[in-house]
């Protein structure tokens, strides 16, 4: 290519000058945009609200299209729900068959459960989620693990609060706009999330690694009792999630923990709700916030 | 008498006679185009790895490097800030970079002022990599190496892209320059 004759100073003042005060203004950018760089790694909240009113310009967009992808993954499945139909049915009944046998089951444990709560004087409160919304986008070319969400503070969505699936933990809620908000994902790098193991007290951090995997760090070292395939599921402390919610499997050992996949791949996740946050008062009064790393 | 050639009097941009370029088309088409790849990775699914390439970025370096001198050098600063409202790195992190990649694009210019295009490509490659290695360092959580490790696919997706993207640029410019108004 050849090269832009706009460049070669004149004998034009006013040319030399434009020249120079371009080259000026490319330096005072850049310089403000390191000051606001390092602005937003002490404070990461205070641009929150110019980001959210333009996620709000851009959400009408970003919602048509997310419900067109649903709608066209809708027909996708469909379509391929015909192949091997018959041998897929025929495992389908067994498996409901048994379902239907551990329902019964489930039922039985639930009956002796309220029974032992009546005992203790538990109250079981009927948590409604705050509202139900899509997952409209994501942070996808950058190293973060966002998505953005089609509810706001409008609906009553406002920070920290839990938001899942109908499978498990999703994230939670770091920004909120007018009508739409912005969500940490679980495997987002600064994202930490008190789990214990299903069935037993084993309990854990839930760690993202940024790259789809968590890292499951055990709080009691010691002898790794991990199998490939247990399920971690919220455990309550911290106050943000209310407990037994599913998050990951494990899929590998380490030597402190595992490594765990995520139960609710949020690309796989159409609505989810919002919930408000399990114990306002107790997640107030951790010192440490949930995004903060707890120890090594 | 022998009839001419209807497209004699025409060039890639239309017609010459009684026509002229929309100095609005001509003047924004850049300015949108870049601002709309900005805003295109948030519409692509949740995934659980950085998978779309920056594509504000590349579509930046594209205009640069395809048609040197049509932007203002400063124009890393308003470019960025829109960038930054979408891109879910820290608020300045592109204002920096975007503004950085433009001087850094005038000195490699000033040295090599005549180039082919796969010198322009790996420019571009370079500062791709070096963009998306700083982002990983400045994106606001302790960098980690298995993260490291779950940018490749998009390194290598952006670099490739950089031809595609030089072609839409191209297309761009001769709709920029059409010769749309009748005079």
């Amino acid at each position: 290519m050849a090269p832009s004759g706009q460049r070669r100073s004149s004998y034009s003042k006013r040319a030399q000058y434009n020249l120079f005060t371009g080259y000026i203004f490319a330096g005072i950018g850049a310089l403000l945009g390191a000051i606001l760089l390092g602005l937003s790694f002490f404070q990461p909240t205070l641009f929150g609200g110019p980001r959210g009113m333009a996620q709000d310009a851009a959400s009408p967009a970003t919602e048509t299209v997310a419900a067109a992808r649903t709608g066209s993954k809708g027909l996708w499945d469909a379509i391929s729900g015909y192949y091997r139909a018959g041998s897929k049915n025929a495992d389908l009944r067994r498996e409901m068959e048994l379902a239907r046998i551990r329902l019964k089951e489930a039922e039985a444990v639930r009956q002796e459960n309220v029974r032992l709560k009546g005992l203790l004087d538990l109250q079981d409160k009927d948590r409604t989620p705050v509202t139900v919304a899509r997952l409209i986008g994501s942070s996808s070319s950058s190293t973060r693990r966002f998505a953005y969400l089609g509810a706001g503070s409008d609906d009553g969505v406002a920070v920290g609060m839990p938001v899942r699936s109908p499978r498990g933990v999703v994230g939670r809620i770091l920004e909120t706009g007018g009508s739409s908000s912005r969500v940490l994902l679980l495997t987002d790098r600064e994202s930490v999330l008190p789990v214990r193991r299903a069935g037993d007290e084993v309990v854990a951090f839930a760690e993202g690694r940024g790259d789809s995997l968590l890292r499951i760090k055990l709080i009691n070292l010691g002898i790794n009792p991990l199998q490939p395939g247990d399920m971690f599921v919220t455990s309550g402390a911290g106050g943000y999630y209310p407990p037994g919610i599913a998050v990951a499997i494990v899929t590998e050992i380490t030597d402190d923990g595992g490594l765990a996949r995520i139960v609710s791949d949020p690309a796989a996740t159409d609505f989810v709700a919002i919930e408000p946050i399990f114990e306002p008062d107790a997640a107030q009064g951790a010192t440490t916030p949930i995004e903060e790393e707890l120890g090594d | 008498m022998e009839r001419n050639d209807p497209r004699a009097r025409s060039d890639a941009y239309g017609s010459r006679i009684n026509r002229s370029h929309s100095p609005f088309l001509a003047n924004v088409i850049p300015w949108a185009s870049i601002m709309l790849a900005s805003l295109l990775p948030i519409f692509a699914i949740a995934a659980a790895l950085p998978m779309v390439p920056p594509l504000g970025f590349l579509m930046l370096v594209g205009w640069r490097l395809v048609r040197p001198g049509l932007l203002p050098i400063w124009a890393g600063f308003p470019l960025g800030l829109f960038d930054d409202l979408y891109s879910g790195q820290p608020f300045g992190f592109a204002i920096l970079l975007w503004s950085v990649t433009m001087l850094v694009i005038e000195a490699i210019e000033l040295r090599l002022p005549w180039r082919a295009f796969w010198q322009d490509w790996f420019t571009a490659g370079i500062l791709t990599v070096s963009y998306l290695l700083l982002g990983w360092i400045l994106s606001g959580a302790s960098p980690s190496i298995p993260s490291l490790v779950a940018l490749v696919p998009q390194l290598i997706l952006s670099i490739l892209l950089f031809p595609i993207l030089a072609r839409i640029v191209a297309r761009l410019d001769e709709l920029r320059l059409k010769r749309w108004k009748r005079v």
